[in-house]
């Protein structure tokens, strides 16, 4: 409803306006020749003085400076070029170094690493033959050893078996009869005891 | 006064009379505005071309777009040969741009609204065209109107047709510029009428063109200007490189 109001009131106001302005419609002042020398007077002024200002003082240096700026801008590109041509050449350059240490820090390794391998076989091999050593005469004692134990077993057995005769006796007991009671029975069942 | 469309096209003295001989060449609204664009147009360049910076700043790098502009504009139609001219079609492209711009803001006066203002325009770069036509291609250049690749029973009338287009040049030119002008200032006055006289309640629509034929006319008062200058181009290159 408001819509509706609203555009019929725009489309009768047209109306109106036409009327508001026929009142006082005058032509063109365009057509008017009344100033038509002055203006021209005017524009071939102005536009000549912006003309001579422009194309002899600013328009010149316009150029220059885009000039200027043009060539300076190869410049720095050239100059970028350059540097980045030196800093490639210098990559390169550091890159070798660092291979070729690399290389002569392996080849150091290893050396060390056979040196070491070297040394570590030197000392197993003296260790080896201490060690055989010692295990030898430790086994020779051992075997030494052995061959006493059944003496001196058989001359404590005389000794408790005579004390304790006594002790169970009351009288003393020839040593040497026991000696041979106990050597005897040593020579039978010596293999039972002693055996391996 | 104030609701006629046409009272802003109005050329009205400012100060004395001035007469030389039976000439008035009194100052007007029309030479304000003409003095207005020409200095501002000197200022912008002038600050914009002082300072050579590598990184320009924003008045520089206006001047120097605009160069630019200019000149692409000049050796994509009309070639090399043209550079002598480039500054002649650089003032002209910025002098039509600003007298129009100037006419955007309300209540001034725009230069180019004015036929006889664009026709000593638009003539004079016609004469300079042909006189340079003539001094480079002497009588050669009347080849400009019989072309080439056409059946010899036609070619009275395509002459005729040629020249009746070559002279009316400077009137299209001229008009084209005028006619713009003029009839977007009276649209945006008339519609600017009818939102004054449709009050509150009816307003909003004439308002709302208004507001979009601003946009419009600035649009248009940078187009003119660069048609205004492309031609004078197109009739350049016609006269330089004569191919036909």
């Amino acid at each position: 409803m408001v819509k509706k109001i609203y555009f019929q009131s725009i489309f009768f106001s047209f109306f109106f306006i036409k009327e508001a302005f026929a009142a006082e419609s005058g032509g063109m002042p365009q057509l008017n020749p009344e100033f038509w020398v002055s203006q021209i007077f005017w524009l071939i002024l102005t536009f000549g003085i912006m003309y001579l200002v422009l194309s002899k003082l600013i328009l010149p240096k316009i150029s220059n400076n885009l000039e200027s700026r043009k060539s300076q801008i190869l410049e720095n590109i050239e100059a970028a070029e350059k540097q980045r041509k030196d800093s490639d050449a210098k990559l390169k350059e550091y890159d070798e170094i660092i291979s070729k240490s690399k290389l002569e820090a392996n080849s150091i390794f290893n050396q060390a690493r056979a040196k070491a391998l070297k040394d570590i076989g030197a000392k197993r091999e003296v260790l080896d033959k201490q060690i055989d050593n010692e295990i030898a005469e430790a086994e020779k004692e051992i075997v030494s050893l052995r061959k006493n134990a059944p003496d001196k077993i058989n001359k404590i057995a005389i000794e408790t078996s005579s004390e304790l005769l006594q002790k169970l006796i009351g009288a003393d007991v020839n040593n040497s009869s026991i000696s041979a009671i106990v050597d005897d029975l040593s020579k039978r069942n010596g293999d039972k005891y002693y055996g391996n | 006064m104030a609701a006629n469309p046409m009272s802003q096209f109005d050329v009205y003295r400012i100060g004395p009379e001035i007469k030389v001989g039976a000439f008035d060449i009194s100052f007007t609204n029309a030479s304000l505005f003409m003095i207005l664009s020409t200095v501002s147009i000197l200022l912008i360049f002038n600050l914009g071309s002082k300072k050579n910076s590598i990184l320009p700043n924003k008045i520089q790098l206006l001047s120097e777009l605009s160069y630019t502009f200019v000149s692409k504009m000049i050796s994509d139609t009309a070639g090399s040969k043209a550079k002598p001219y480039f500054a002649f079609i650089f003032s002209l492209f910025m002098f039509v741009l600003f007298c129009n711009m100037f006419g955007m803001i309300p209540y001034t006066f725009t230069v180019t609204s004015h036929i006889i203002v664009t026709f000593v325009l638009a003539a004079f770069i016609f004469i300079g065209v042909t006189v340079i036509g003539f001094i480079k291609h002497g009588f050669g250049y009347l080849k400009l109107f019989v072309p080439s690749g056409v059946p010899a029973v036609l070619l009275p009338l395509i002459v005729v047709i040629e020249i009746i287009s070559y002279l009316s040049r400077p009137i299209s030119l001229s008009v084209r510029l005028f006619a713009n002008m003029m009839a977007g200032h009276t649209m945006m006055k008339v519609f600017g009428g009818f939102v004054i006289s449709l009050g509150i309640v009816g307003g909003w629509l004439p308002l709302s063109f208004s507001v979009a034929l601003t946009g419009l006319e600035i649009l248009v008062a940078f187009l003119q200007a660069y048609v205004f200058a492309i031609l004078t181009c197109i009739y350049l290159n016609d006269a330089l490189n004569l191919h036909h």
